[in-house]
This record gives C-alpha cells, sequence and structure tokens, in this order.
C-alpha cells in the first residue's frame, strides 16, 4: 500500500478545494495520470499521480480542501483501511435540562442510537435484497455541476458531500443563479448572515459579464440545439486545462481592443547563424530555435519599448511599468495550450535561454509543470511556424499588452535594388512571417510597427541587438 | 399514428405533474396510463387511499382518549361496506378530478400500457382494444414502483397482502401480521389495529422506520406499543403457510423464544391476514427499454442527470423509478424540473430538503440533514430539541409526546435539517422544509413571530433552545451557551 499525498503545487500554493476526482476506488492508475481537479485561489489544477498501481481508498472528496502532503489515495492490492468510527457530533444545545414542575419530559439528553441505514428518507431500508451502494447519492448531496450523463462517469459518479457549508439562498436565487450560469456558491450575500439575495447574483454576474465580455464566461452560454437530431454526437467533459483556456482568452478578447501589426523579416542570415551554433547550443541541452532567439530580441524590444512591457490598471487609472523582463512560449500539450514563463530573459544569452525553453516545454508536455513556471510572464511568443501557416492573430495574454506570434519561414523572391554597377533583381530569401496583437488602450499604432519594425531589423541584424537592446 | 412533443410514461403524481405543467407551457402532451385517469398508485392505492382512512382511524382513536375527558361514545359500531365506500368515493372524486384537469390542457390521455419502439416512439395496448403508435419529441418515464415481495413470502393466497390489498379493506381480520415496520406497515397496521384487529409488527432490523432518528422514532414506538398488539424486532419471517384457520408464520431472531407470549416472539403463530410491506421497487422493467440507451442501475433504478435526463437524450426518467426517496412530492416536482427542461429552460432537480411523513399516530416528519445522517458522514452539527411537555397548545390536545428538533450548521447556524413527531407534524414540517430550503439560520426561526397557541411554536422555541434560552424551558444560568 503506498499513499499519494497532494504534491508542492507551486510558491504560495498550500491548499486548494477539491473540484472533483477523476479516479475512483478500483482504478488502475499510471504515473503521471490526472488523479483530482484542485481548485486553488491562483487556478485550477488537474493533479497528476506520482505513484501507480490498483486504487484501494480514496480519502477525500469533492469539496473537500486539502493541504500539501495530506493523504489523497492508497494505491496497491492490500487490504482496504477501515474507515474511521464516527466521531460523536457536536451536541451544542443538548445539555440536560433540569426538571421544572409538570413539564417533566424536558430535553432529552441522550443521544439517538447510531443506525447502520443510510439515507434521510429512505423508506426502503427493509427490503431484504443485498445492500449495494447506492450509485447515486441522496438527491440534496448531488454534486453542483450538471453530470455528464453520456459520459463514462455516469456510473461511477463521485460520492460527494453536501455542500458545506451550503450557500444561504432561497430555491428561487438558486434557480436564477442558475439561469445566469452563475454558481451560487461563488457570490457573496450581502443580507443577514451573509444571506444570498436574487439582487446579489444579479451583481454578481453583471460583474462577471463586465470582467469577461458577454461572450466570455460562464455567463455567456448559449443554449445549443439538440445536436443528436442531426446525427450521432458524444459528449465529454471539458478539461480543466480547456475550461481555463476559454474563460481566459474569452475575457481576453473581450475587454482589450485588438490590433494585429504583421511584417515579414529577413531571416536568411540568421538561419545561417542557427546552423552554424546549433551543435554548441545541442551540446549544452537545448535546441536552437527561432523561438529561442525571438524571445532574446523580445527580451532587448521590451528594454526599447518599455509600454510594451506593461499593465493596464483601469480601476486605478494606472499604467503599470514592469522592471523585470519574463517571456511566456505558448507549447502545444496534450492537455491544451500552456505557456511556461522564462524569467529575466534580459539577463541570460541565447543558448542559456534555449536550454530553458527545452526543459519547460518538455514539462509542460508531461505535465510535471508548476504552476509558478506558468505565471509572471511579461510578453508572449507563440511559434506556429513548426506546423505550418502564414500570419495569424494571436490573442494577448492578458494583463500582458503584446504577443508575438511567428509563422513558417519560406523562400521568397526579394526585390534587391539596382546600385551604381548592378541592375536591381529578385533574390531569393528566407523569410519569416511575424504578427504582433496589442493592446491598443496601452499602445499606439505607430508604436506597434515601431516595435515590429525593431523586432525585425534585430532579426536581420543580429548586430542591432548588442547595439541598442 | 399519434404524433406529440412530449409523452409520459405513467399518469402517477409525477407523472401528471409533468403533463400539466408541459401542455401549460405551450407544449402538445400525450399520457399513457393503465387507469382510467391520471393518479397512479398515489391516488389509486397509495397516500390518498391510506390517509382517508387514517383520518377515519384518528377519530376513532380520539373518541376513545375523551373517555379522559369526561365523554364516552361508547364502543362505534363499524360498517366495513361504508367506510371502504367512503374511501373509494375519495378516490374516484380526486382521480376524476385529474382526469378533468388533462381534458382542459387538452393533454392527451392514452389508458392503456406502453411498449418503447426506439428513442422516439412508443405503442400503446389500449385498454380498449388495438394499439395506437405515439411518435414523440421528448418522453418522460414515470412509472413509479411496486410493492416488493421477496420470495419466501410469496403465497398465491387473498388472506397474504400487499398495501394494495390492505386498502382494499375486504375485512377486518381478528389478527394481522405486519412485516416490515417501515412507514406503509405503521400506517396500515395503526388502521387495521384501531378498527379492531390484534396487530403484530414484525421488523427485520432492531427498530422501527429504519433511518428515521431514534429520538423521533423513540416517540412513536411508545404510542405503537399501546395500538398494536405486539411488536418484534431484530425477528424476520421464515415461512407463510396457509392452512385453514389462517395463515401460519414462522419466525427467525435472536428474539424468538420457544415459548412466546408476553412480548417475546413465538417460533410460529397463526394469523388471520398478513400484510407485508419490506418496501418497494422501482418499476423500470418497461417493454423495448432496451432499444433506447437507457441505463438501470443494480438496484433498477433507471440513471438521470440533474436534469432529469436520461442516457437517452430524448428520455427523461421522474419519481419512485430514478430512486430513493420514493415520495409523491418528490416525484411531482422532479416531474414539473423535467417538464420545464425539455420546454428549454435551465433547471435542474437540487432540493435541500425533500420532508417525508409517516402518518402514524403520532405523525413522524423531518427534512434536510437528520442527525443520524450527520452522524454517519462525521459531520459536526448542533441539535435544538423542544420537547411538547412545555408546549400549550400540545397539553390543551392532551397530546405532549411530541418532540421538534433543528439539526444545525455549528458555524452558520443555518438551519440543515427538522424532524418532528406529534400529531400534526406532517402539517408542521412544511415550515422547517422552507427553512431549509430559504437556507434560514437559527435567529430567523427566534425573529419569526408564530401564531399562539399553536404547535408551530415548538419551531421557535426549539430555535430559542439553540441559544440556551426559550420562554417555556428553563435553565439555570451556567457559563455562556
Amino acid at each position: 500500500m503506498t499513499d499519494f499525498t497532494l504534491p508542492e503545487l507551486g510558491e504560495n500554493i498550500t491548499a486548494g478545494d477539491v473540484l472533483r476526482l477523476l479516479v475512483k476506488p478500483g482504478d488502475t492508475l499510471a504515473k503521471d495520470q490526472p488523479v483530482l481537479e484542485l481548485e486553488t485561489d491562483k487556478a485550477t489544477i488537474e493533479v497528476p499521480s506520482s505513484v501507480a498501481g490498483q486504487v484501494k481508498d480514496i480519502k477525500v472528496k469533492a469539496g473537500d480542501k486539502v493541504k500539501v502532503g495530506q493523504a489523497i489515495l492508497t494505491v496497491d492490492d492490500g487490504a482496504a483501511a477501515k474507515e474511521q468510527a464516527p466521531k460523536p457530533a457536536d451536541a451544542k444545545a443538548e445539555e440536560k435540562v433540569p426538571k421544572e414542575g409538570a413539564l417533566e419530559q424536558h430535553v432529552e439528553g441522550k443521544r439517538p442510537t447510531p443506525v447502520d441505514k443510510p439515507g434521510v428518507i429512505d423508506h426502503d431500508q427493509q427490503q431484504p435484497e443485498p445492500k449495494v451502494a447506492r450509485p447515486f447519492p441522496a438527491p440534496q448531496n448531488e454534486p453542483k455541476k450538471v453530470v455528464d450523463i453520456r459520459g463514462a462517469r455516469a456510473t461511477t459518479e463521485v460520492a460527494t458531500a453536501p455542500e458545506m457549508p451550503q450557500a444561504p439562498a432561497a430555491p428561487s436565487v438558486r434557480r436564477m443563479a442558475r439561469e445566469l450560469g452563475v454558481d451560487v456558491a461563488d457570490v457573496q450575500g450581502t443580507g443577514q448572515a451573509g444571506r444570498i439575495s436574487i439582487e446579489d447574483v444579479k451583481e454578481y454576474a453583471k460583474r462577471i459579464v463586465a470582467s469577461a465580455g458577454i461572450g466570455g464566461g460562464a455567463a455567456g452560454a448559449v443554449a445549443l440545439p439538440d445536436f443528436s437530431r442531426f446525427g450521432a454526437v458524444e459528449r465529454q467533459p471539458m478539461r480543466a486545462v480547456r475550461r481555463k483556456t476559454a474563460e481566459h482568452l474569452s475575457a481576453a478578447w473581450a475587454t482589450i481592443p485588438h490590433v494585429t501589426q504583421h511584417d515579414l523579416a529577413d531571416v536568411t542570415a540568421l538561419e545561417e547563424l542557427r546552423k552554424k551554433y546549433a551543435k554548441q547550443t545541442e551540446a549544452a541541452g537545448g535546441n536552437l530555435t527561432v523561438t529561442a532567439i525571438i524571445v532574446k530580441v523580445i527580451a532587448a524590444a521590451l528594454k526599447v519599448f518599455p509600454q510594451f512591457n506593461a499593465s493596464l490598471d483601469l480601476a486605478a487609472g494606472e499604467i503599470i511599468y514592469k522592471k523585470y523582463v519574463n517571456v511566456g512560449v505558448a507549447v502545444d500539450t496534450d492537455r491544451g495550450l500552456l505557456v511556461p514563463v522564462i524569467r529575466d530573459v534580459d539577463a541570460k544569452n541565447i543558448i542559456q535561454i534555449s536550454v530553458e525553453l527545452s526543459q519547460l516545454a518538455e514539462k509542460a508536455r508531461s505535465r510535471k509543470i508548476s504552476l509558478e513556471e506558468m505565471q509572471g510572464g511579461c510578453f508572449s511568443v507563440s511559434n506556429l511556424g513548426g506546423i505550418g501557416g502564414s500570419f495569424f492573430t494571436p490573442i494577448v495574454n492578458a494583463p500582458e499588452v503584446a504577443i508575438l506570434g511567428v509563422s513558417r519561414a519560406r523562400m521568397e523572391p526579394l526585390w534587391q535594388p539596382g546600385t551604381h554597377d548592378a541592375e536591381g533583381a529578385f533574390v531569393p530569401r528566407m523569410m519569416l512571417p511575424l504578427s504582433l496583437s496589442y493592446d491598443h488602450r496601452v499602445i499606439d499604432g505607430a508604436d506597434g510597427i515601431r516595435f515590429l519594425r525593431w523586432v525585425v531589423a534585430a532579426l536581420e541584424e543580429p548586430f542591432v541587438l548588442a547595439l541598442q537592446g | 399514428m399519434t404524433s406529440t412533443q412530449l409523452v409520459v410514461i405513467g399518469g402517477g403524481p409525477g407523472g401528471y405533474a409533468a403533463a400539466f405543467l408541459a401542455a401549460d407551457l405551450g407544449l402538445t402532451v400525450a399520457i399513457v396510463d393503465p387507469e382510467a385517469n391520471p393518479g397512479g398508485v398515489c391516488v389509486y392505492r397509495g397516500c390518498i387511499p391510506s390517509k382517508a382512512l387514517l383520518h377515519v382511524a384518528q377519530v376513532l382513536s380520539e373518541s376513545r382518549h375523551a373517555a379522559a375527558w369526561g365523554i364516552e361514545f361508547g364502543e362505534p359500531k363499524i360498517d366495513v361496506a361504508k367506510l371502504r365506500d367512503f374511501k373509494n368515493g375519495v378516490v374516484a372524486r380526486l382521480t376524476g378530478g385529474t382526469g378533468q384537469l388533462a381534458k382542459h390542457r387538452k393533454v392527451q390521455y392514452l389508458q392503456g400500457y406502453a411498449e418503447i419502439i426506439d428513442a422516439h416512439k412508443v405503442r400503446v395496448a389500449l385498454s380498449r382494444g388495438g394499439t395506437e403508435d405515439v411518435q414523440f419529441e421528448h418522453a418522460i418515464l414515470a412509472t413509479g414502483s411496486l410493492p416488493a415481495i421477496p420470495p419466501m413470502l410469496k403465497l398465491d393466497d387473498p388472506r397474504v397482502m400487499d398495501s394494495t390489498g390492505a386498502l382494499d379493506l375486504p375485512d377486518i381480520p381478528k389478527s394481522l401480521l405486519v412485516v416490515g415496520g417501515g412507514y406503509i406497515g405503521l400506517e396500515l397496521g395503526t388502521v387495521y389495529g384501531t378498527l379492531g384487529s390484534a396487530v403484530t409488527v414484525v421488523e427485520m432490523t432492531s427498530g422501527l422506520l429504519p433511518g428515521a432518528d431514534r429520538d423521533l422514532v423513540d416517540v412513536l414506538a411508545k404510542r405503537v406499543a399501546k395500538t398494536m398488539k405486539d411488536v418484534w424486532l431484530d425477528t424476520r419471517v421464515v415461512s407463510l403457510k396457509p392452512e385453514a384457520k389462517g395463515i401460519r408464520v414462522a419466525f427467525e431472531g435472536p428474539r424468538v423464544d420457544a415459548q412466546g407470549g408476553d412480548g417475546k416472539t413465538p417460533k410460529e403463530q397463526m394469523f388471520d391476514r398478513v400484510l407485508v410491506s419490506v418496501g418497494r421497487r422501482p418499476n423500470s422493467a418497461i417493454p423495448g427499454l432496451d432499444r433506447t440507451a437507457v441505463q438501470v442501475d443494480q438496484r433498477g433504478f433507471i440513471m438521470v442527470d440533474e436534469q432529469r435526463r436520461t442516457h437517452e437524450p430524448s428520455m427523461f426518467a421522474i419519481g419512485d423509478v430514478v430512486g430513493e426517496p420514493m415520495l409523491a412530492h418528490k416525484a411531482s416536482h422532479e416531474g414539473r424540473v423535467a417538464a420545464e427542461v425539455i420546454a428549454g429552460e435551465n433547471v435542474a432537480f437540487t432540493p435541500r430538503a425533500i420532508p417525508a411523513v409517516v402518518f402514524t399516530d403520532p405523525e413522524v416528519a423531518w427534512c434536510g440533514l437528520t442527525e443520524a445522517q450527520a452522524q454517519k458522514e462525521n459531520r459536526s452539527v448542533a441539535i435544538a430539541k423542544f420537547p411538547w411537555a412545555a408546549s400549550g397548545r400540545a397539553i390543551t390536545l392532551d397530546r405532549t409526546d411530541g418532540l421538534t428538533k433543528l439539526v444545525i450548521d455549528p458555524d452558520t447556524e443555518q438551519v440543515l435539517g427538522v424532524g418532528l413527531v406529534g400529531p400534526g407534524a406532517g402539517e408542521l414540517i412544511a415550515e422547517g422544509v422552507l427553512a431549509v430550503e430559504m437556507g434560514a439560520n437559527v435567529t430567523d426561526l427566534t425573529l419569526s413571530i408564530h401564531p399562539h397557541p399553536t404547535l408551530t411554536e415548538t419551531m421557535m422555541e426549539s430555535a430559542e433552545v439553540f441559544f440556551g434560552q426559550a420562554t417555556h424551558v428553563y435553565r439555570p444560568k451556567k457559563g455562556k451557551r
């Protein structure tokens, strides 16, 4: 029997709420397989297992708060752990009341004998059939989320505890919350003892809409037709990364007035240099990729154009300029899009960046990346060139204010103007398509193209880096 | 061939509530049910006829009690045929009413049995002969439940009855054995016991009403000990043998004593009639269900999600056939939820309190979290109890054996559950349901003025007990609460 305990999840994360369990007793658990979804105050994380074997005993349930180091489950083939005996409930107002006059039957201090029968209103107890585990929890214990009954989890639904504590909201309020796509447990009640009113729910929903935009977030769910009328469909729950991406990008798209500026960089010379130093980088444990070089160029550009290394604090009416240079790089993983961040890029050389980038990308793909390693970015780079395409419109990774999209470089005829002793001619050059999206609230169009031209120049003449960067 | 937007299979309190709401929301609706009118087990053979009989039993029991107040009526003369007519009249009036309501709403009522052809079609074998195919966009399966009869209690003898047979009131047997100390057995046992039968209740577990909080059941058990001839706990029925003089019943269990008598369980005893009320099983054996993606769990319940949708997207299921508690009011609520979902509303079945009422004398009722369940879940709760001995209203009724208790979250002081035992508990529990659903805290109960003198004051005063100060309970001061 091996215990799996909640691993370190990142700086300042000591605990989280179990959103749902992704395994059940009896499952065969592989290493790195996600065990549960944990909601921390920073993000929702799928926690991968560090152990392998058959799941014996799950010690937490949805809704539980778990701490780093706390046992989550036990694997292997030993005997299942005995359930701990129920501890007597709090008996606050239950002390004996002394006899008084004729009223001698007063408060009984006696605790009812424990009954080993489940259920509040289980009239069917006496059924002499063998007892089987109730596959659905009693209605008042039903999970908060709509269970995708068509999914594989239908029969293995995780038993959830009753909401603890239940949000103090009337049924009408809960119904309205559901219609607005709001989880009533998230709403802060303004009434007596935190009671949640319809106004509280509406106010909360308005705030979500304001921060996420009409089309974004939970509030924008549009009723779907019954697709099964048109043909076979399969429903799959959105995984945590997908949900987070959807929420984050909807919010960014809805709040940031985007402008995307395209340009081409002649990387013919850079390609030669890249090939030349590839071996050296490889020896250091990295790959000298276009992305690594661009990360370095961006670091230099952020110093020249500080408005690109900024965040907007609309509430305070201030622009926050950052004195550090961390660059995020979008990584395509089987879980979805992740953006690990390389820190202090300005203090690192391209070989160091290459090595770090390889390590982070590998960690992201093998799910070992910590939340911390995905935080604190100033600017993001998304290179889709490995797959193909030319130009696209990346979405700014808020609260950053700009992102550079990189597409596939290709040979193109470039007009070389004539000189006094040679005629003008088309020459084959390796051209790299670049797409810069920026937050127009912070960055003006002229600055946008100045930034992009600077990046192009640095890629075409790496000397610019040393000269100005 | 009929074509409809919604077909509801089963016209019980869940099915007809769903059908009527769907019709009111503008859908074309058909109900399929073998009875002449909507109503189902609840109205034809369950809640309603049993309550009609229990009302009569209560009148009898109170008139006997009246001797203590100086009023003697003498022994009542009971005309079983007339009593049966009264009960049947109640059923006829209610089912006639639901039939009219269906007509007014233009809900098509197909009397017969449904067979599922595919996810959008059922074939109804009509009671008047022939079949009718119904093409539908959505279906609600509301087929309810049936009395569960274990094989060793199955006997083809009219003297061995299930709840349906007992409600037919064939006669008032001299002796009646009730197998199963759950709510059905206790309610019907109360009816027969009050009408004059010597009733013996035999229960497999160690207490009556398994699942309910013991402090509530204890109050009932004291009274039941007087109404019934015997209550044998921890006892199992091994066999039933029909003989000319009655049904010979053999018992087994730790309390079985070869001699019997004196409250002890005998090995064998003869009874004029036997009522088997060991529970109900979901009626999910719907012909043709296997032609759909609908899934049924190990206990026979149709599996549904929060919106009561089955694994077959066009089909919903509600009521007893989808799970515990098997109660009419739960089914009606689920039916209305399913109808709204089908009409395009984003709603779900998410109650916090489903009231359960046992219409015995005294009545037992509870809702939300019970103390037993909290204990089982190892969840810390505070309990506040108010004994009815301190209630003025209970004293005027000469019924001081009741108890009101609150199950409270100790941190938020929210009322999580309410338990009641006493006359009228079934009516009183509604306030508890409202409190739990509204997320009321204990202070809310103390600050809501309750009418005097009524039993509802026990809700308010139990809330006061939580804070250590109740008008009608004196406690010497000792530190803070």
